[in-house]
């Protein structure tokens, strides 16, 4: 398609030099014009919902006035996050969102993984078919309702996990009222919701692998499990680098609603993370300009996290996003 | 071929864990069911495990009579609509024009695009903003800000990038301009691909508490998932006291509770398997660009 339309403009612009750059320029925006009025609606929606909220994170370095201008007017510098540097609070928020976030990419990067290539291995594809449908169902469904289940099934005085537990103990757990808790209840319905989801990136990276190499390897005696090693996992291996870049850059953006959804006073201690105590100062408190600093603060770290993951990558298996 | 005796141990106990995924993932759902078809004193009296106790059908008949769930349903549906529409509206005239790889500006409109991915704005910024729009307390509040997922966007250009040019070359020099070689040649070959992203979308809005939540004061425009959400915030008793949106929700049984979860979940578990292929090949696609 490139080379056709190239052709075209080489026909119609025989001389090439410098001079004629500008009219060439002008020259395809006038015969696509039709596919830049197709740009006006989203481009202006770009403009507006996503390129003026990330300049009015100017609002961190000024004070807002209720009724004032929307981001704020006064110029105060870095006062607001001078402020919430030296705010305990803030650290410790900052703590729970690298530890919940390390501790649920750890544990829950594996599942997917090890989901599609155990599903690779079903011979009956109308039992595999159906188990895939099934595990893709807690991904459409709303964290409202998630949340829902998790306290129902974790209720002290109802729900099913504390009967099993009272059965066999004596005893039972108030899970939700328990900082020790949650962060276990956080990851493992992470993977309950996200496991069947995630293993069909896997799946696709598997069926591109040559099965001529599997009949070659049988030819040589390989067993199923040195397959596996030698030609299915480093056939998945630059996904699974993609994959992995990817959960590091989002290290930092935990599963913000289903923790404001969960989380209480008294598991603080360990639920409350950095965007929703940003959600509490900025929405409940109105410290707007405090609570832009610190998601200013969170998004630069994302960033920066994203790059590195991305650079080591590429240094060490030549696999990244950009 | 001949199977190994450790092969065969192998497939037997992959087998069982695939069933034990199975019942794992589907228990919640049998769990929340059961309890919206048990009486309430079995419900209390902690002795649902897997199947109603009591069995009633008084819960739904309850639900029937809660006016206000009727209405932040019909809200969702609404919502639901508009949105889906907008988005698929906006992401396409986005997406087609940047799958035009000789259109000038394209690398740099991409770059801005792409950019949002990795940095935004952010909660504030967003908040203040749809307010001093006046979007507040109206349906555009809900459908509008979030309305084009970039990468959905990236997803259908690669789509797009795929199709074959000549049926549009064609159909430009029998003198269609670029509207129509959308509407009438891209847009029909691209229906499986427009359903995943239909469905992904929809399911979103359908989904959608957060925003609603932030941009919404009154009752009537609630959407289901936001007032299940306050249900779950009586409940919990977390809920600032201050907030105006909880009150007489709190009151609310366990039963009626499931019994409104098992039917806002109910359109997305009837739709999805249905869509399997399609959305499989959407997140396929993107995986390919990622």
């Amino acid at each position: 398609m490139n080379v056709e339309v190239t052709n075209k403009e080489f026909i119609e612009l025989p001389s090439m030099n410098e001079k004629s750059n500008f009219k060439k320029t002008l020259k395809a925006i006038r015969k696509d014009w039709q596919l830049y009025s197709l740009l006006i609606l989203p481009l202006a929606h770009y403009l507006i919902f996503r390129y003026i909220p990330m300049y009015g994170n100017i609002i961190a370095f000024r004070k807002y006035y209720p009724g004032g201008p929307v981001y704020g007017s006064e110029w105060v510098g870095l006062r607001y996050f001078k402020m919430f540097l030296t705010d305990p609070t803030f650290w410790n928020v900052f703590k729970n969102t690298v530890i919940l976030g390390l501790e649920y990419l750890v544990i829950s990067f594996p599942f997917p993984i090890v989901f599609a290539l155990l599903l690779n291995e079903l011979h009956n594809q109308l039992f595999k078919r159906f188990t895939q449908t099934v595990s893709y169902l807690p991904h459409f469904i709303s964290v409202v309702i998630v949340a829902e289940m998790i306290i129902e099934l974790l209720s002290p005085s109802r729900g099913v996990v504390n009967i099993i537990l009272k059965h066999f103990t004596g005893n039972t757990i108030n899970f939700l009222a328990e900082p020790a808790w949650f962060r276990t209840i956080y990851i493992v319905s992470g993977i309950w919701q996200e496991m069947g989801w995630g293993a069909i990136i896997y799946l696709a990276a598997l069926s591109n692998i040559n099965p001529e190499l599997y009949e070659a390897a049988i030819i040589d005696g390989a067993n199923k499990w040195q397959q596996i090693r030698y030609i299915t996992i480093p056939g998945i291996m630059p996904t699974i680098m993609i994959l992995l870049i990817l959960n590091i850059g989002n290290l930092m953006n935990s599963a913000f609603e289903k923790i404001l959804l969960l989380y209480n006073p008294l598991t603080y201690e360990t639920a409350d993370v950095i965007s929703t105590y940003l959600y509490r100062m900025g929405l409940e408190m109105n410290n707007f300009s405090y609570a832009a600093a610190i998601g200013m603060f969170e998004s630069i770290i994302g960033l920066i996290l994203l790059g590195t993951a991305n650079y080591i990558s590429k240094r060490l298996t030549e696999t990244s996003l950009w | 071929m001949k199977v190994s005796r450790g092969e065969k141990i192998f497939n037997i106990m992959n087998i069982i864990i695939m069933i034990i995924v199975i019942i794992a993932t589907l228990y919640p759902f049998l769990y929340l069911t059961a309890i919206s078809f048990s009486s309430e004193k079995y419900v209390y009296a902690g002795e649902i495990t897997l199947l109603p106790k009591g069995f009633t059908m008084k819960t739904y008949q309850v639900l029937l009579s809660e006016k206000l769930f009727w209405i932040s349903y019909k809200n969702t549906i609404v919502y639901t609509l508009v949105g889906t529409f907008i988005s698929l509206f906006l992401s396409t005239l986005l997406a087609y024009p940047l799958s035009k790889k000789h259109l000038k500006g394209r690398g740099i409109i991409l770059g801005l695009v792409v950019f949002t991915m990795f940095f935004s704005g952010g909660l504030i910024p967003t908040y203040l903003l749809v307010n001093a729009l006046g979007m507040r307390n109206t349906i555009w509040a809900v459908v509008i800000p979030g309305a084009i997922n970039t990468y959905y966007v990236i997803v259908m250009k690669t789509f797009f990038e795929g199709l074959p040019v000549e049926l549009e070359e064609a159909a430009a020099i029998d003198g269609m301009n670029t509207y129509g070689i959308l509407l009438h040649i891209v847009l029909p070959l691209s229906m499986p691909m427009m359903a995943a992203m239909t469905l992904f979308y929809a399911v979103g809005m359908w989904n959608n508490w957060f925003g609603p939540f932030i941009y919404l004061d009154k009752r009537e425009l609630f959407p289901a998932a936001l007032y299940l959400r306050n249900i779950i915030a009586g409940a919990q008793q977390t809920a600032v006291s201050s907030g105006s949106n909880i009150g007489d929700l709190e009151q609310i049984e366990a039963t009626v509770k499931s019994a409104a979860m098992i039917l806002t979940a109910l359109p997305i578990i009837m739709v999805y398997p249905f869509l399997q292929k399609y959305f499989v090949k959407g997140v396929m696609i993107g995986s390919l660009k990622g």
